[in-house]
């Protein structure tokens, strides 16, 4: 864990956010989304805010947050690229597909990129068998029929454009943006 | 839209809105996920700029419909009324689709589906052999409606059966015509719906819930996500039945995450109910009150399974617990809750309309009814299929799928997911129904239908499914925690040519062992993908054991790469794709692969023109 370069948390968007909801257990997971939404990680001040409006214990917050797959303790990348490894894509040639991009974002398994550019995940079907293998960007943009030689070019459309100045000062800005 | 204050309105809109059709052409363009990921998106943009741009607006109508079914060959579309079908239309053929429509429809030669045996081109989808076998009485509306527009579904006679239900039947009737239908649960167990309703009833604990389980997880299956999508008027409207015949007043719909467009729709679809006095207080004056809720999922493929998907609505983690009490006894919050998977609630409103003894006249003795199947892998036509119960596996793979691409022989065929099993190519004519599925070691399941051709390895698939499953085990009971992990760990063994014949007895006696243990259906029918390839492709293990040799070529530790230097003409596109640098040789020279630093990827294959690459 880079506990070192994790960002600074923006707590004034918390307030807003928790009071759209009753503080009823029912609402933890929906309330977790969003904030995973917004922070794209699930930052541990704001899981504390949540245990004490909910009435949750933290241990149990954890619980929830550790157990699901679409949350994560750490920041995730700008862009979140899911690579589907359903059965209609694993015959299809997607553990290459994967495999290729790993190589190509100098990844030794999914998870994300130093610069915090890409996470790489793995996702067991997002329903568009018809169009195996398939990887979907930022959860809109699905990338049908892939092969390894259409991985360049996929991955390129999401490269960071911007000026090469020190990694961290870019990273504050986009999250000050997002 | 104004509100509908008795069942007798809405047949007076629909009377209203058939009055108001015109035969103005319709181009309905399919944009479910499937299509969207095709390009979709792109043309109707084109087809509406070009449109605007011709001063056509207010003559030709453009619709954005839900999946029509034939993703493979998307983007679809069906120009009305002359119900002529486009497929692989790109959005530079918006000027041509614009302009036969304005030229006494003309239809579009080039966009016409190609039948591949006749080569002959095919004018209306119903005449495409994909569709001529099926029988679609759930999907049929998805390319007539805007999934979006309530006013359409009303229009194709939505919401009838709702207003049939509140003059003419009692709520036991209701449940009596659901069971008289033999409507089985389409979720995959197949537990007969009318008996699971018959059941809560029986409880005199209030209130009740009902839940739709849209939490549809299993890999290479997405007819949940389509009906959702494309038409979730439908699944609405067997919910509020649901809610009358069960004296319930709120249903939850558990919708994987990972379904964007469908949690948009349906969301979409509720809000436009309740504005239409379809659902909330004194639903249409009959003093029914009912409520509907969505809930995503959070990425866990056991809340698929009922009691864990209760545990996950209740905010906790989805844990399931054994079953008695069955949710129908004590279910959400302790209450009695009767849970049904999409395609169940969407059957309902047409059990309702048509009657239960049409609908039990589909279908075999115990299987009635159509069932919905996604029909993917290595088959050239993909898509969603909705058949009559009973049709056998070659009708699907032959006449409605098209056969497997590329010459290659059939293998076997995967049904219900991970839990399901691998049906070999020799029992081609076994008929689709709950039963003989389940005999022949694999099971319905919730539709998902993944061929496999020879070029798939039947060892790699059951790895593959022991490690989804290993992923996926909530780890709450102790079988199928560490089970699934040691199948696993044995079929990784032995793909990599190192396991032993007195793996494959340990892998029997531990499949079994585990379905016999576990607590909950993820670990009772984890190992059927592995005891069916056993049962079935025992020749295929023992080559990787005895002979160190994977006949599909998949295995990559039992393959080598090879070029051709005779078919090889040198043009350099492997070595520009090659990921390792593994691939020598100068220009229009044959090439060479350096063993030693392949990592056998298979980009060079891909690229291979003259397919000079070899695997052995």
């Amino acid at each position: 864990m880079k506990v070192a370069t994790m960002p600074q948390v923006e707590m004034e968007k918390v307030e807003p956010l928790l009071e759209q909801y009753e503080s009823r257990r029912t609402n933890l997971i929906p309330i977790l989304q969003e904030v995973q939404d917004t922070y794209r990680y699930l930052p541990q001040e704001v899981l504390r805010k949540i245990s004490q409006k909910l009435r949750v214990p933290m241990t149990e917050v954890y619980q929830v947050a550790t157990f699901y797959r679409c949350f994560s303790l750490v920041p995730r990348g700008r862009h979140v690229i899911q690579v589907c490894l359903g059965t209609a894509c694993h015959v299809r040639g997607a553990p290459r597909v994967l495999d290729r991009i790993l190589r190509d974002l100098k990844m030794a398994g999914p998870g994300t990129t130093d610069d915090l550019q890409f996470t790489v995940e793995t996702v067991r079907c997002i329903g568009c068998c018809g169009l195996a293998p398939v990887a979907r960007v930022d959860n809109s943009h699905t990338h049908p029929h892939l092969t390894q030689a259409k991985v360049g070019g996929m991955l390129k459309k999401y490269e960071a454009k911007t000026e090469p100045a020190a990694p961290a000062q870019s990273d504050e800005a986009s999250h000050a943006k997002a | 839209m104004l509100k509908l204050k008795s069942p007798h309105e809405i047949k007076e809109l629909q009377l209203c809105l058939e009055a108001s059709e015109t035969s103005r052409p319709c181009i309905s363009v399919c944009a479910g996920s499937g299509c969207k990921a095709s390009g979709a998106d792109n043309v109707l943009a084109a087809l509406h700029k070009e449109i605007e741009k011709r001063g056509l607006k207010g003559t030709i109508d453009i619709k954005s419909t839900g999946c029509h079914g034939f993703c493979e060959k998307g983007p679809v579309m069906i120009v009305w009324p002359e119900k002529v079908f486009y497929n692989g239309v790109s959005l530079s053929d918006a000027k041509d689709i614009v302009n036969s429509v304005t030229n006494g429809h003309k239809p579009v030669e080039k966009l016409l589906y190609k039948d591949p045996n006749t080569g002959k081109r095919v004018l209306h989808e119903n005449d495409v052999p994909f569709y001529a076998g099926q029988k679609r009485i759930l999907f049929g509306n998805n390319g007539k409606l805007d999934p979006k527009d309530i006013r359409d579904y009303i229009k194709v006679g939505g919401y009838a059966a709702l207003g049939k239900v509140l003059t003419d039947l009692k709520p036991e009737e209701v449940v009596a015509e659901v069971k008289a239908a033999g409507l089985r649960g389409r979720g995959g167990a197949g537990f007969p719906t009318g008996m699971k309703w018959e059941a809560l009833r029986k409880s005199p604990v209030k209130p009740r819930y009902i839940v739709c389980n849209a939490d549809e997880g299993d890999p290479g299956a997405f007819m949940d996500r389509s009906l959702l999508e494309g038409n979730p008027h439908s699944v609405i409207e067997g919910i509020i039945i649901g809610g009358y015949a069960l004296e319930a007043q709120e249903a939850y719909v558990y919708v994987r995450a990972e379904y964007p467009l469908a949690v948009e729709h349906l969301s979409h679809a509720i809000a436009q109910a309740e504005s239409a006095g379809l659902l909330g207080d004194n639903i249409l004056g009959s003093g029914l009150s009912f409520r509907v809720h969505v809930v995503q999922g959070a990425g866990a493929f056991v809340c698929g399974e009922e009691t864990a998907l209760l545990a996950s609505i209740e905010g906790k983690v989805g844990e399931p617990h054994p079953r008695p009490p069955y949710p129908v006894q004590k279910g959400l919050w302790g209450k009695p809750t009767v849970i049904n998977n999409v395609k169940t609630w969407a059957s309902v409103p047409v059990i309702i309309n048509r009657g239960s003894e049409w609908y039990s006249s589909i279908g075999t003795e115990y299987s009635k009814g159509t069932m919905v199947f996604s029909l993917v892998g290595k088959i050239n036509n993909t898509g969603l299929v909705e058949v009559p119960m009973g049709i056998t596996l070659r009708e699907m793979i032959y006449d409605i799928g098209g056969g497997i691409p590329n010459g290659k022989k059939l293998k076997a065929i995967q049904i219900g997911g991970p839990s399901g099993g691998c049906i070999p190519a020799s029992m081609i004519d076994l008929p689709i129904d709950y039963e003989a599925l389940t005999t022949a070691g694999s099971m319905m399941g919730s539709g998902g239908m993944v061929v496999m051709d020879e070029d798939t390895c039947m060892v790699d698939v059951a790895r593959y499914f022991m490690e989804f499953l290993e992923e996926e085990s909530c780890g709450k009971c102790f079988p199928c925690r560490e089970g699934t992990q040691h199948l696993k760990e044995i079929l990784t063994r032995i793909s990599q040519g190192k396991g032993t014949e007195a793996d494959l007895e340990l892998l029997e006696d531990a499949g079994w062992m585990i379905k016999e243990t576990s607590l909950c259906g993820l670990g009772q029918t984890a190992p059927n993908p592995v005891l069916s390839t056993l049962r079935y492709f025992k020749d295929e293990y023992l080559a990787h054991i005895r002979e160190k040799r994977c006949p599909a070529k998949v295995c990559r530790e039992l393959i080598v790469y090879e070029i051709e230097a005779t078919v090889c003409d040198g043009c350099h596109a492997c070595v520009k794709v090659c990921a390792s640098d593994a691939i020598l040789g100068e220009k229009e020279k044959p090439h060479e692969i350096e063993s030693g630093k392949c990592i056998k990827c298979g980009a060079c294959i891909e690229v291979c023109r003259p397919k000079a690459v070899l695997v052995h």
